[in-house]
């Protein structure tokens, strides 16, 4: 199972906890956990990344093992540590004001 | 006995405010959705206790909320956590997808950027839900970049109207400084096929045909900051009120200006009079007198506040042109809040009460028509829309 933390506000629309789990069929990539979560809560589709452009919305970014991810490739395979569920994938808001 | 419903979006929530016919003791119950921003709350004519919400923000996108419950309980339509028969579940609750589509006509990609060069369509939020008069399950969504969408599945799913974006002017359309947004949708109670909108900065628009096919309805307007001041479009119309028994009718707020139809849009004409200025955002109408109506003044277009600091409704009861100032109750020194284009409504009481939000997150009422007011809560976050509900 791969953990994901989730920001506080998603957590609020999918009635979940901080972090978790999901299981990914094939490769861990950013794409599989994305397809993975939005199938699992599909409350939140749309709000990680554009409906109709399946792009990263532009004031998230991804980190995982201390490495900021947000920039790989969608479909890059991710670190054994998060596939393993030994260290989260973290969705994060980007600070800004308001 | 009676009661009344205020549904109050802000920048950091929704609120619903409730109280009795005397509204005189009100209960506040909030913030739903706490942290986001609530463009639109709105509920349904034809059953009250159903209601929908805008919920929106920069980091995460739109969210359309649903109560079935007035207010108590909500829900994301079609995000539910059960998988749909089918299999995957929709989630497509808070998916609005501008029809590209070669079948229904002339797929739009780009429209006019401040800089008048093309710029293409970006889904950015929704700004107004109109539900509609007959059914709980039909919802008109006003949207930014301006287009008309529907639900007719209590929003779980939503298609554009796209005649409106295809008929012709939508190059020629512009933003406002706060976007290219379509905030007015009314609908006609006496034909189901007549739905008016208004666009910043575009102008107001009419169907007769329930939106497959619209026109421009901006004879009349003057606009001294688009190159041909009576041009078709380009006018930054800020809010169109109608009332329900007189559909014929429209008072307007322009950028500048205060203007009235009579016949349906097709031309219209000022009814400044002597108000002190004429910029402003909201503009309604009392419940049982068709040509008593309402606006706030605010300075101008650089400076969104009242003048002299001074927060004045002002009301004629002529259908225009004359106005008097309505300020018991309201602070008449150092107040410099504006009244956001939603952020005006009107009970259906006997004595008609009369409602706004400010951006310093009051919300004033009158329960006697404008004559007297008080605020219902005063430490909101900033208020961009107020409905009301009169509940029997």
């Amino acid at each position: 199972m791969i953990q994901v933390v989730l920001p506080a506000h998603l957590r609020t629309l999918a009635h979940v906890g901080s972090e978790i789990s999901i299981e990914v069929a094939g490769p861990a990539t950013q794409r599989a956990i994305l397809d993975a979560i939005e199938s699992t809560y599909p409350m939140l589709r749309g709000t990680i990344r554009d409906h109709v452009t399946q792009e990263r919305r532009p004031f998230l970014r991804f980190f995982a093992c201390q490495e900021d991810l947000s920039h790989e490739s969608p479909d890059a395979p991710l670190p054994e540590a998060v596939s393993s569920g030994k260290e989260p994938f973290m969705i994060i808001g980007a600070i800004a004001g308001g | 006995m009676s009661k009344v419903r205020v549904l109050v979006g802000t920048h950091k929530g929704a609120f619903v405010l409730t109280s009795d016919g005397k509204r005189e003791k009100w209960e506040v119950s909030g913030p739903h959705f706490a942290g986001w921003e609530i463009y639109h709350v709105k509920g349904s004519p034809a059953d009250p206790n159903r209601l929908y919400a805008s919920q929106t923000s920069g980091w995460f996108g739109q969210i359309i909320q649903r109560s079935s419950d007035g207010g108590k309980t909500w829900e994301t339509p079609g995000g539910g956590l059960k998988p749909s028969p089918g299999g995957m579940p929709t989630g497509e609750s808070n998916k609005f997808a501008y029809d590209t589509s070669v079948a229904t006509g002339k797929p739009l990609t780009t429209h006019q950027w401040y800089d008048g060069t093309q710029h293409p369509w970006e889904f950015k939020r929704v700004w107004h839900l109109e539900p509609s008069l007959t059914d709980p399950d039909t919802v008109y969504a006003g949207v930014e970049d301006a287009a008309l969408f529907r639900t007719t599945d209590g929003a779980t799913s939503w298609q554009e109207i796209p005649g409106l974006r295809g008929h012709g002017t939508g190059p020629r359309w512009q933003p406002g400084a706060g976007g290219l947004g379509l905030h007015t949708i009314i609908l006609d109670p006496s034909n189901p096929k007549r739905i008016f909108i208004a666009i910043s900065a575009a102008g107001a628009f009419r169907t007769d045909d329930g939106g497959i096919t619209w026109r421009p309805i901006n004879r009349g307007l003057r606009s001294e900051h688009i190159p041909d001041p009576t041009a078709e479009t380009g006018h930054c119309v800020h809010h169109v009120a109608m009332h329900p028994k007189r559909p014929g009718v429209l008072f307007m707020q322009k950028h500048w200006d205060v203007m009235r139809s009579d016949d349906a849009g097709d031309q219209w004409r000022e009814v400044s009079g002597n108000l002190p200025t004429d910029f402003g955002f909201v503009i309604d109408i009392h419940a049982h007198e068709p040509e008593t109506i309402y606006v706030v003044p605010i300075k101008s277009d650089s400076e969104h506040f009242p003048l002299e600091g001074k927060l004045r409704v002002y009301r004629s009861r002529s259908g225009g042109n004359e106005w008097e100032p309505l300020t018991k109750g309201l602070p008449q020194s150092d107040c410099y809040v504006n009244v956001l284009r939603d952020a005006m409504a009107v009970d259906a009481l006997d004595s008609c009460g009369v409602y706004f939000g400010t951006t310093g997150g009051q919300v004033y009422a009158s329960n006697d028509s404008g004559d007297n007011w008080s605020p219902i809560v005063s430490n909101l976050p900033a208020v961009f829309s107020v409905e009301v509900q009169t509940l029997q």
